[in-house]
């Protein structure tokens, strides 16, 4: 018998989306037809998601990758030899040589991809405890210095500072407080926090682990939306083995550390990623935002003292805890230190999850990651940090991805979400879609955002219509400032942003229809004479 | 007067509850079991959740309410769910749903006269970058085109025969 071949096909759930189950299907049935012993792991995605399914074999120059690759194409693919890693026009080279991976800086999502999620061994063997180690051999405090040194700034949303709300919690005396972590990730155009949790969960669980010590908290929670059923149960799993590792329990590594953590699943409310509304969900109440203060962090969960950080910001602990702060403070720029891990989606050619330190600019990403619009015609405009983003027109992709410069524009980097348009979008459309959104998912609490929201699709149908548009103009900024100034939380507040940016920078799409489409054909006149 | 089903019921409610005595917050979890175990949460459930867990109706019936995923009545037998968020219609995700709305005859949250299909929207499966994206029973599908969403639909309601298309002297009395 010869040694059996390792094959890697995805079971990120993105991948699954494209077929990788039925891609490893036939794999494992074509193997066996041709008399090869083959081993199947399910691994991660390794965020290319153009390539996927992409199928990786190792072998002695590497782990070389085959995508997209169709379940018809396997039964020619093995025959063309893919199990030695013979080339093919499917065939990418060596992965992990592939510039678009290359030159990124994957701290948080180092082992995504790479690794059988699930597996214990996988995760030692690749670095994984050597944050929790790091931090159980110092005390609490230390650890949330290092965590505020590190400059590590919440990648949620709002980009608080990681460590000063730990302390918070920290010295805020209590004999329960929690750690809760925000997994809702509702934000279209993101999806990084469901691939970590399919892709590397443990160190999520390590990340919430360290920060139980840092505050003192003994339970946990992790706050994964309704639509994203894989990542619910790769969670579970990952935190059942946990518990059996001694990873999670009443002597966590040995060392004393008290501490589990239990999996809670939305009901599609969009609002529930707010923190506060989250809070209220796993009460078992109804997502209506608190509010602020009392602060999570002194009254939260319960009433109890709750630090409430996003995916990706606790599974960038273990890493700060093991490399130490000045090594994660040293990559980035400004206010903005570290990685972030971005995710390139819409119309793009190469989607998927682009993870840099800060400080790259929004075109190197569109274009040299990207490749351009999937569609092939030009960009028009970049949605940046969700639903609640700004709108950026192409000649605008020279910002810096920075929290601060981007706050300067009249945006926000959000959760990393970067969703390309193409030159037929229309952004009235989306401007309306900004105002339908909230008005579906607002919490109901306060009336700017419940009322002004509704108001804002009526009124930009009436620009759109041609009834009025400069009073009706006047009326939508009027309904914009309302909301700004008068909403309890950024639903209501920042959905005048997305709206607000599409009128400045694509003022002609409001223009009422019948109107634009007689300069169009005043247009084609003129370039018919000429 | 409650009938014997109703009464079962109400006696798995109350068991399901009892699995999730020690739960913190339980009602969500609680609710998304039910709606797990019979397809939907029926206004007959909200006094028996109240009395178990010592909260108001008022307070069931508001959390029921207030979340898009739990349903007053049962769904079609295949769940379709496509997704209208930004990413997803910077890839035509309105021309798919315009097309499933026309090949199915309904509008999005509704139900076809035979049960068959409901169709629903969603405001994005975190599958961003092969969109359009959506759901048929649970299961994730992308890069989605007219072909392949009638491919789906075909094969789930090969894989899911209609349970009232046949008797049980196993007569076929509905096509
Ligand atoms: C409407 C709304 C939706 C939000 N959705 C999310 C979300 O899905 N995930 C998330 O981590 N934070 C979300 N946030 C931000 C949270 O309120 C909070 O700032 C964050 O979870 C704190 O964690 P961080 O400091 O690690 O970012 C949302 C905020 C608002 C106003
Ligand atoms: S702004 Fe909207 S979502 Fe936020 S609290 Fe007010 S009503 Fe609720
Ligand atoms: S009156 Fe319109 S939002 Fe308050
Ligand atoms: S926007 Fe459709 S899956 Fe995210």
């Amino acid at each position: 018998m010869t040694t059996p071949v390792t094959v890697y096909v995805p079971r990120d759930s993105a991948a699954l989306s494209v077929g990788a189950d039925l891609v490893a299907a036939e794999l494992e049935r074509v193997a066996a037809q041709a008399g090869r012993s083959v081993r199947v792991v399910r691994n991660g995605s390794r965020g290319m998601l153009w390539l996927e399914p992409l199928v990786e074999v190792v072998t002695e120059r590497g782990r070389i990758g085959y995508g997209p690759v169709a379940p018809e194409r396997v039964g020619e693919l093995v025959a063309a030899g893919l199990f030695d890693g013979a080339d093919h026009e499917l065939c990418q080279g060596v992965v992990e040589e592939l510039p678009w991976l290359r030159n990124q800086t994957r701290l948080c999502f180092a082992r995504v991809g790479v690794i059988d999620p699930l597996s214990p061994e996988d995760y030692v063997a690749h670095g994984g405890l050597a944050g929790l180690r790091a931090a159980l051999a110092t005390s609490p405090a230390e650890v949330v210095a290092e965590v505020t040194e590190s400059g590590l700034r919440g990648r949620g949303g709002a980009g608080f500072p990681a460590g000063i709300k730990w302390k918070t919690v920290a010295d805020t005396p209590d004999t329960l407080k929690f750690v809760c972590c925000n997994a809702d990730e509702g934000d279209s155009g993101t999806f990084a926090d469901r691939m970590l949790m399919e892709g590397d969960p443990f160190t999520l669980i390590e990340g919430m682990t360290i920060a139980a010590y840092a505050v003192g908290a003994s339970e946990g929670y992790v706050y994964i939306r309704s639509e994203y059923p894989d990542a619910v149960r790769t969670m579970r799993r990952a935190i059942a083995i946990a518990r059996e590792q001694g990873w999670l329990g009443d002597d966590i590594l040995g060392s004393g550390l008290r501490f589990d953590l239990h999996v809670r699943v939305g009901a599609g409310a969009y609002i529930c990623g707010e923190e506060t509304a989250m809070l209220e969900s796993l009460e078992g109440k109804r997502g209506m935002v608190r509010a602020k203060p009392p602060i999570p962090a002194i009254s939260g969960l319960f009433g109890k003292p709750t630090v409430v950080n996003n995916v990706l910001t606790l599974a960038s602990v273990p890493a700060i805890l093991a490399d130490g702060a000045a090594a994660y403070q040293a990559l980035g720029v400004a206010r903005s230190r570290g990685t972030q891990v971005f995710q390139l989606a819409g119309n793009v050619a190469r989607g998927g999850v682009v993870e840099t330190a800060f400080g790259m600019t929004l075109g190197e990403l569109v274009h040299t990651y990207g490749g351009g619009t999937r569609s092939g015609r030009p960009v028009r405009a970049v949605q940046v940090g969700g639903p609640l983003g700004a709108y950026l027109p192409a000649d605008r992709l020279d910002l810096p991805l920075e929290y601060e410069a981007f706050a300067a524009a009249g945006a926000m980097l959000g959760h990393g979400g970067v969703v390309v348009f193409d030159d037929t979008v229309d952004m009235a459309a989306m401007a309306r879609f900004a105002m339908e959104f909230c008005a579906e998912e607002s919490c109901g609490k306060c009336t700017p955002c419940r009322v002004g929201a509704v108001r804002g699709v009526e009124t930009i149908d009436k620009i759109v219509a041609g009834q009025d548009p400069d009073g009706n103009l006047a009326l939508l900024n009027d309904l914009c400032e309302l909301m700004t100034e008068g909403s309890l939380c950024a639903m209501g507040g920042l959905t005048p942003m997305p709206v607000r940016s599409a009128l400045l920078h694509f003022p002609d799409d409001f223009t009422a229809r019948t109107e634009r489409r007689a300069e169009e054909s005043a247009g084609r006149f003129e370039e018919a004479k000429s | 007067m409650e009938s014997p089903g109703a009464a079962t019921r109400a006696d798995r409610v109350r068991a399901l509850v009892a699995a999730h005595r020690g739960d913190r917050g339980a009602l969500l979890p609680i609710l998304h079991r039910i709606q797990e175990e019979f397809g939907y949460i029926d206004a007959d459930d909200v006094p028996v959740l109240a009395a178990e867990l010592n909260i108001s109706r008022a307070d069931v019936h508001g959390v029921v309410t207030f979340y898009t995923d739990f349903r007053s009545e049962p769904a079609g037998r295949t769940v379709v769910r496509l997704c209208r968020a930004e990413a997803c219609q910077a890839v035509g995700a309105e021309r798919l749903i315009a097309y499933a709305e026309q090949s199915l005859g309904v509008a999005l949250g509704q139900t076809t006269p035979d049960g068959a299909v409901t169709l629903e929207q969603v405001f994005c499966l975190g599958n961003c970058a092969l969109g359009p994206s959506g759901q048929v029973d649970g299961q994730l599908h992308g890069r989605l085109t007219p072909a392949r969403l009638d491919a789906l639909l075909a094969a789930s309601r090969a894989a899911a025969p209609a349970a009232y298309e046949v008797t049980t002297s196993g007569k076929t009395v509905n096509s």
